[in-house]
């Protein structure tokens, strides 16, 4: 991808940039990961791989042919799995399903029973194979999903939120797969969107921040962490304090992240300080606003904690 | 070899789709028999008032041909321009936009399993039309029939493709479009009964039903079906259809294209954008 902008009208005057200027390649036999909150332009982007939407400026290329001129012969090396979404035709069957998916790639009927069958034992489906697709739980759908972006065995895969309202279960299998994926067939890509940054950390060999349509930090997980190994990272519990934004003014403050918890009814606030002696002044600042304090833990570095540093806030502080 | 094998995939991903729309019916049979039943009542309301009106046998036969018709009508609508619409609602535009195979062989897909289902549906409401009414059909050349039948079935879907690219960006706008389509095009179609060459209807009225495909199909089919004329008499009928398939279906062509690029640029193909 090369300097490639998107811009989307939202109103006779208002445009709004959910891609801005973005550089980025790839690597064959990567799982490569776009992590950002909500509305940061991941799946603008992966849409103008996948040709579904054109950039508003710069150049992009899937597996060397351009999105734009070669769209049909990037369809041919591609599939797009979105999360959330249950495609395919409730009326008919797990296995009807799929193959339908399989023709829409022109898949010989040899061919297509076997990939079926493949999957279906990967995905744990076999059992619901005969069961009309209306009638699978979310997770079931979710994995029929990931089988048909997975049926015609594509050189790059797009894959956007797949794992958005699973369970703890059907989301590990699901990385699982996508992990010896690209481990057992190394020429093949996957682009994935997330914001979940466990997931990201897990399966992702290299990870691009986004933020508000920009590329913010790129690298693997380990040369992201270290962008905030020289800072200290603490966890304070404490009472809540209707807003917390003083946080982010005191000096040495990097950022900061907000939980609720609640089970105990209090928040437990993440902030980066550029040197622990800042930790004081922090409990200052909660302590002269009436706020209590109930604990105090030092944390590992997070790629949570890589985005807080850079952006100054946590993914949950987005509306 | 490769636009062989282009045609060989889409020809897999028309007859899969296909496949798909005759399956959910089967699986779902109570639709059918209500599809069937439905109509009767309508058709019936009409045999009845011709009936005691004391017109001629042949316009209860108009009333069959043309309530079995209006199936391939609503089916056109509802089943096929619109489905873009709920594909899209559903997640499944995507799915087809990434294959590596043309929008009209989806569309030609739907089509075909459409026709054979609505067929069951066409049979449905001639059996019980000839069994509750005692209306008779008059099948002299079976060929005139077919192409006249096949005719009316390329244009009207060809229609439907049409409206299905615009379906692609005006979502619900195109639904109106769809409302507007159905009580005028009955009435203008002449469904339930003939408008060419009625005394009763007005000239402008005539030539205004020209334009809709539908009309040549009926006066083509209640001729060959009802009156029992060969294909001769029906030329021009087959002629005009011709013409109207073959428009409609380069048109459809060519706007799907040109609705694609703008849905693509205006970001409009998809519900989820950033």
């Amino acid at each position: 991808m090369e300097q490639v902008s998107r811009a989307f009208r939202i109103s006779a005057e208002k445009e709004v940039l959910a891609l801005n200027d973005v550089t980025l390649n790839v690597k064959e036999g990567e799982v490569f990961g776009l992590l950002g909150p909500n509305g940061a332009g991941k799946t603008t982007l992966i849409k103008i791989l996948a040709t579904l939407l054109l950039p508003s400026k710069g150049k992009a290329f899937v597996a060397g042919y351009d999105v734009v001129k070669d769209s049909s012969k990037v369809r041919k090396v591609i599939n797009l799995v979105s999360g959330g979404e249950t495609p395919g035709y409730g009326s008919i069957t797990t296995r009807e399903n799929l193959w339908f998916f399989s023709q829409l790639y022109g898949l010989p009927k040899e061919e297509a029973t076997k990939r079926m069958v493949k999957l279906s034992e990967e995905l744990a489906l076999e059992e619901y194979l005969n069961t009309r697709s209306h009638k699978l739980s979310t997770g079931y759908r979710q994995r029929l999903n990931l089988a048909r972006g997975l049926i015609n065995d594509p050189k790059v895969l797009f894959l956007d939120e797949p794992t958005l309202g699973l369970d703890v279960i059907t989301a590990k299998r699901m990385r699982q797969i996508i992990r010896n994926r690209v481990k057992n067939n190394s020429g093949n890509s996957i682009l994935i969107t997330t914001h979940y940054m466990i997931e990201a950390d897990q399966i992702c060999d290299r990870i691009a921040i986004i933020d508000r349509g920009k590329i913010i930090a790129l690298g693997t997980p380990a040369e992201l962490k270290k962008m905030v190994s020289k800072q200290t990272i603490v966890s304070i519990e404490m009472q809540p304090i209707d807003d917390m934004s003083f946080v982010s003014s005191v000096a040495g403050v990097s950022g900061y992240s907000q939980a609720d918890e609640l089970s105990t009814g209090s928040i437990k606030i993440k902030v980066i300080l550029d040197h622990e002696a800042v930790l004081q002044n922090v409990i200052q600042a909660v302590s002269s606003r009436g706020g209590k304090i109930f604990g105090i833990a030092k944390a590992e570095p997070t790629l949570e904690d890589v985005y807080i540093a850079l952006v100054g806030k946590g993914f949950e502080q987005f509306t | 070899m490769s636009s062989l094998h282009d045609l060989e995939v889409n020809l897999r991903a028309a007859i899969a789709r296909a496949r798909v729309r005759i399956k959910g019916t089967i699986h779902d049979p109570a639709w059918m028999i209500a599809e069937m039943i439905i109509p009767m009542f309508s058709i019936g309301g009409f045999i009845l008032l011709y009936k005691a009106l004391g017109a001629p046998a042949s316009y209860s036969g108009y009333v069959i041909v043309g309530g079995a018709m209006i199936a391939f009508w609503t089916n056109m609508l509802w089943g096929m321009a619109a489905q873009f619409y709920w594909e899209k609602e559903v997640g499944n535009l995507e799915i087809y936009f990434v294959a590596p195979i043309s929008r009209m062989a989806i569309l030609l897909g739907m089509a075909l399993g459409s026709i054979i289902t609505m067929l069951l549906r066409v049979f449905g409401i001639i059996f019980f039309g000839i069994l509750l009414f005692n209306v008779s059909l008059n099948i002299a050349d079976p060929m005139a029939v077919t192409i006249i039948f096949s005719l009316t079935l390329a244009s009207l879907y060809s229609l439907g493709m049409v409206f299905s690219s615009l379906y692609l960006l005006w979502g619900r706008e195109a639904w109106k479009l769809n409302e507007l389509m159905v009580e005028p095009t009955y009435f203008l179609s002449g469904f339930f009964f003939q408008i060419r060459g009625n005394a009763a209807v007005p000239l402008a009225l005539q030539v205004a039903s020209s334009i809709i495909p539908m009309t040549f199909g009926l006066d083509g089919l209640r001729k060959v079906l009802v009156l029992g004329q060969s294909t001769q008499f029906v030329l021009l009928e087959i002629s005009v259809l011709v013409v109207f398939s073959v428009i409609l279906f380069v048109a459809a062509r060519y706007v799907l294209r040109y609705m694609e690029n703008l849905g693509k640029k205006e970001g409009r193909l998809t519900l989820r954008w950033q």
